[in-house]
């Protein structure tokens, strides 16, 4: 199996709202809100943390579920945020855009 | 989207807030409701702080306006700060000055849509209401760009006397353009009360015709339809989302229910965003109010379909009153008089002899 970094997309509004996560993804304006699962996912997307190991020490050591299921799980989820431009998904470790001003004068 | 505006409902979380960074502007546009000074805007600092306390107060959607924002030397770094914050960006631009830089820097720092006036695709027109000669020729070129970029733009036709032949034209070029077309025939008083401007509304027969244009109005027969029966939801229902679950601040740090709703709720240069948002006492007057509470409305047979705005309203003295523009845009889109019109005398409507006809209301079997 070909390990998966996942990285949150620097074309995103995200926001916690009473513990969920709500996020618009400014490509498509698609709105997510996600569940537990999903915010752990969404939360250790960092590029760097291969998948199995967030499916692994996240959310199989919260949840009574099998590691196969979760992973099989998650990897549905991460591909349906990669399709609405949300998660960046790679076979190799990914840098987290953040936005920046590229000139501070522009005038 | 209703569901979260449901839940940010029921939790008391200010969802969206239009934040004006300043009224300075590059266009004079003719029925503008600012004027165009700098009274002291908040500093890029005030205004970090202020979307610090925006972000940890749960809002959402951010939109970014003015004025023309882009005046502003800090307006990219105030744009990257709020998407630092996780802020959902609507910029509101007459894109006068964006050249290609700027397209790609706002396509980089994630804005969802660009929102941009267009009066007509006429530049005689649109020049003649911003009275700044070439307006339309550099708005558009800046479109391009923005589109060029990979932004959204949406093309906001405010129809007035002066233009009210043109949204046919503008819609065709949003069109050409790849870009999204909203029309709206309001004009505002000033922020300070002054209604001259009022003089640019679109006469009530072109109103008409504009409601009536199934190129402008996407259903005209669900528009135009009689108001269906106000029931109990409508009665307890409110009138907007102004204070509800979005609010209004001005360049000067000024809170209001909303942009059109010039009700002063309290300073963010003095007191802490969220201890405005959860006690003042304005904003707990104007969520205190329900359909059953409007003086005249709440026994008018469009009070469930009417676009009543509660600043409009305000700003004819009652924020529970009619507002008469909203009104005449119920009568001229169903042909039913609204029981402000028939309360109000001086309509420029001939009222003599007219009463509110119902729709009838199905007997139960």
């Amino acid at each position: 199996m070909s390990e998966k970094y996942i990285a949150r997309s620097p074309a995103v509004a995200s926001r916690v709202l009473d513990g969920e996560i709500v996020i618009m993804s400014a490509i498509d304006s698609t709105l997510f809100s996600l569940s537990e699962v999903a915010t752990i996912i969404w939360q250790a997307a960092d590029g760097q943390t291969p998948l199995s190991e967030i499916v692994h020490k996240r959310i199989c050591a919260e949840f009574d579920v099998s590691p196969e299921e979760a992973y099989r799980d998650a990897e549905a989820f991460v591909e349906d945020l990669a399709q609405h431009g949300i998660l960046r998904v790679s076979s190799k470790p990914l840098e987290i855009d953040i936005p920046v001003v590229l000139e501070d004068s522009w005038a | 989207m209703q569901d979260l505006n449901r839940k940010a409902l029921r939790l008391g979380i200010p969802l969206s807030v239009h934040l004006d960074v300043t009224y300075r502007c590059n266009e004079r546009c003719e029925h503008c409701y600012l004027d165009h000074d700098d009274h002291g805007e908040m500093t890029t600092g005030e205004i970090r702080g202020l979307l610090d306390q925006l972000a940890e107060a749960g809002v959402f959607f951010l939109t970014l306006s003015g004025g023309e924002p882009l005046v502003r030397r800090d307006c990219f770094e105030i744009i990257r700060y709020a998407r630092s914050l996780g802020f959902n960006v609507k910029f509101k631009t007459n894109a006068v000055m964006i050249r290609e830089r700027e397209a790609r820097r706002l396509r980089a720092l994630g804005v969802e849509q660009v929102q941009i006036s267009v009066y007509s695709h006429r530049p005689e027109v649109h020049d003649e209401i911003t009275k700044l000669p070439g307006s339309l020729k550099r708005t558009v070129a800046g479109i391009r760009l923005l589109k060029a970029a990979g932004l959204k733009v949406t093309l906001a036709n405010v129809l007035m006397r002066a233009n009210f032949e043109d949204g046919e034209g503008v819609r065709l070029l949003a069109a050409e353009l790849g870009a999204h077309y909203t029309v709206d025939p309001t004009v505002t008083p000033m922020m300070d009360g002054n209604t001259s401007v009022l003089r640019h509304r679109i006469p009530a027969g072109s109103l008409r015709t504009v409601f009536h244009d199934p190129n402008l109005v996407e259903d005209v027969e669900s528009f135009c339809a009689p108001p269906a029966p106000v029931d109990d939801d409508i009665r307890e229902g409110l009138p907007c989302s102004a204070g509800h679950t979005a609010c209004y601040i001005s360049p000067y740090g000024d809170l209001y229910p909303c942009v059109q709703f010039p009700f002063r709720c309290g300073s963010v240069r003095r007191e802490r965003f969220l201890d405005l948002w959860q006690n003042s006492p304005q904003l707990a007057e104007v969520r205190s109010i329900r359909g059953k509470d409007l003086t005249t409305c709440s026994s008018c047979s469009h009070l469930g379909t009417c676009t009543r705005c509660p600043g409009l309203a305000y700003m004819e003295g009652d924020m529970r009153g009619p507002s008469s523009a909203d009104c005449e845009k119920s009568f001229v889109r169903t042909g039913i008089v609204t029981a402000g019109m028939i309360a109000r005398e001086t309509t420029a409507i001939p009222m003599a002899g007219l009463v509110q006809i119902k729709p009838l209301i199905q007997a139960s079997p």
